[in-house]
């Protein structure tokens, strides 16, 4: 059976569908969706094929909006989408992830939230925010946000999550109880000494390794790493990269040892490319080097950046690397990163980039 | 035999009229810009909505509970809250404020 592949992008005015057949040389465009609220984080479910997007409108709050019909309609709910009377409200959803029958929602001010009926109801997972660390943790430059969920593929009690600025965590008992996860991850913007806290640091993004469940790549503000053990302990390998500051990191759909970043050139440096020459880069051997990948990107004058959810990969051979940057054009690569081409422009800021595979 | 006001719960009795967004109206399909409805409070009014148009009180109010920041509600011209009554016949805007980029 045929297949086609769908890039799906969360931009900061509406959600739009890129898709192609499996050669992926030729794209078509769909969208706005989603009333053009703020799309934080646009998400398929290859199993059922349905694709969920997670955000939050100035003027309405926050929903998770749903399409059964690769976008064609769509419809939103918050119903359940609270936390208790009294609290901070919610103002927006920021990342959402399927598992089998369960639908995760991260949200911001940061807590988990799961549904059971698809994205129609749903219910807080309060574990998270009984954590001790909780009256400590701090927002980011986007607030307080957790924006990074990490699903055991073969065990529905595991997950990770990630809140910036407050870390990595994890449960093994579907989210009652959370431990702290940043064993080896730097906070470079607290007081000399204090930079390998328990918890605080600034994480960005994290993904799973292919086939690997114990292996974990990590994008911090300080830093890239990898972890062998769940995250019990991270190693840096940010060592042949032009900086250790980016934003977001793509598994391999298939080898655990390659994964992608994009590195920028610092937090206080604008957050553009180095030396604004784009490039993404790519490791075969799980970090030890890197190579840049800059064929078919602009080297000259790219001063965009790449915001943490905006990079994916797709589940074909060879497999495809995809990219959004903060001025709108999506960037693809059919090869496994070794050339790239625009296949949208001009859209407005891209906040996220996922890809669902689907029968043609 | 006249019916004892006091007996009788506001909402049964009092009608209003209410002027939604048109972007609001969107999000919701079958619903209406223009709605006459009984409600004796902005609450009541809120809980109405969700009755008829499951999930609207969300896009409307927060879980405070309020009125979002960016939502404005006038009741006869003046600026309202939750637990803003509402008279017999009164007259309401639900409003979205300037906002955005």
């Amino acid at each position: 059976m045929a297949k086609n592949v769908l890039v799906l992008i969360g931009t900061r005015k509406g959600a739009f569908i890129l898709e192609s057949d499996s050669k992926r040389k030729s794209w078509g465009l769909k969208g706005p969706f989603c009333a053009t609220w703020p799309m934080n984080h646009l998400v398929g479910n290859p199993t059922t094929g349905t694709i969920y997007g997670g955000g939050g409108n100035e003027w309405f709050g926050p929903a998770v909006w749903k399409s059964t019909d690769l976008g064609e309609s769509w419809t939103h709910s918050s119903k359940g989408l609270a936390y208790e009377r009294g609290a901070e409200p919610i103002t927006a959803v920021w990342s959402v992830a399927p598992n089998n029958g369960i639908l995760y929602a991260g949200v911001q001010p940061a807590g988990l939230f799961r549904s059971d009926d698809r994205g129609e109801t749903w219910q807080h997972v309060e574990g998270l925010r009984k954590h001790p660390s909780r009256p400590q943790w701090s927002p980011g430059n986007a607030g307080l946000i957790l924006h990074s969920m990490v699903l055991h593929p073969n065990d529905e009690n595991q997950m990770w999550i990630g809140i910036s600025a407050a870390g990595v965590f994890y449960t093994s008992d579907r989210g009652k109880t959370w431990e702290a996860r940043n064993k080896g991850t730097r906070a470079d913007f607290l007081p000399e000494g204090e930079n390998y806290p328990e918890f605080g640091q600034c994480v960005h993004n994290f993904v799973m390794a292919a086939g690997k469940p114990d292996r974990l790549y990590q994008q911090n503000h300080c830093g890239m790493y990898r972890s062998d053990d769940g995250g019990k302990s991270w190693q840096s390998i940010e060592q042949g990269l032009p900086s250790s500051f980016g934003f977001p990191v793509a598994a391999h759909s298939s080898n655990p040892d390659t994964v992608f970043m994009i590195p920028l050139n610092g937090d206080t440096a604008g957050r553009y490319m180095p030396d604004a020459k784009a490039a993404v880069w790519r490791t075969r051997d799980a970090g030890k080097t890197w190579q840049d990948l800059r064929e078919g990107l602009p080297q000259q004058n790219a001063y965009f950046g790449v915001l943490r959810q905006a990079m994916a990969t797709d589940r074909l051979e060879p497999g495809g690397v995809y990219f959004g940057t903060s001025s709108g054009t999506v960037f693809a690569s059919a090869n496994e990163g070794d050339s790239f081409a625009p296949i949208a422009e001009h859209l407005p800021v891209i906040t996220s980039v996922e890809t669902m595979v689907v029968e043609g | 035999m006249p019916k004892d006001s006091r007996h009788t719960r506001p909402s049964q009795t009092v009608a209003i009229t209410v002027r939604l967004p048109g972007v609001l109206v969107d999000l919701f399909p079958g619903s209406t810009r223009s709605v006459t409805m009984p409600a004796s409070t902005v609450d009541e009014m809120m809980d109405e909505f969700d009755r008829r148009w499951p999930g609207m009180r969300d896009r409307l109010c927060d879980s405070t509970p309020a009125i979002r920041k960016h939502i404005n509600v006038f009741v006869d011209g003046e600026r309202a809250r939750l637990d803003t009554p509402l008279e017999p016949g009164a007259k309401v805007f639900v409003i979205i404020a300037i906002s955005g980029g």
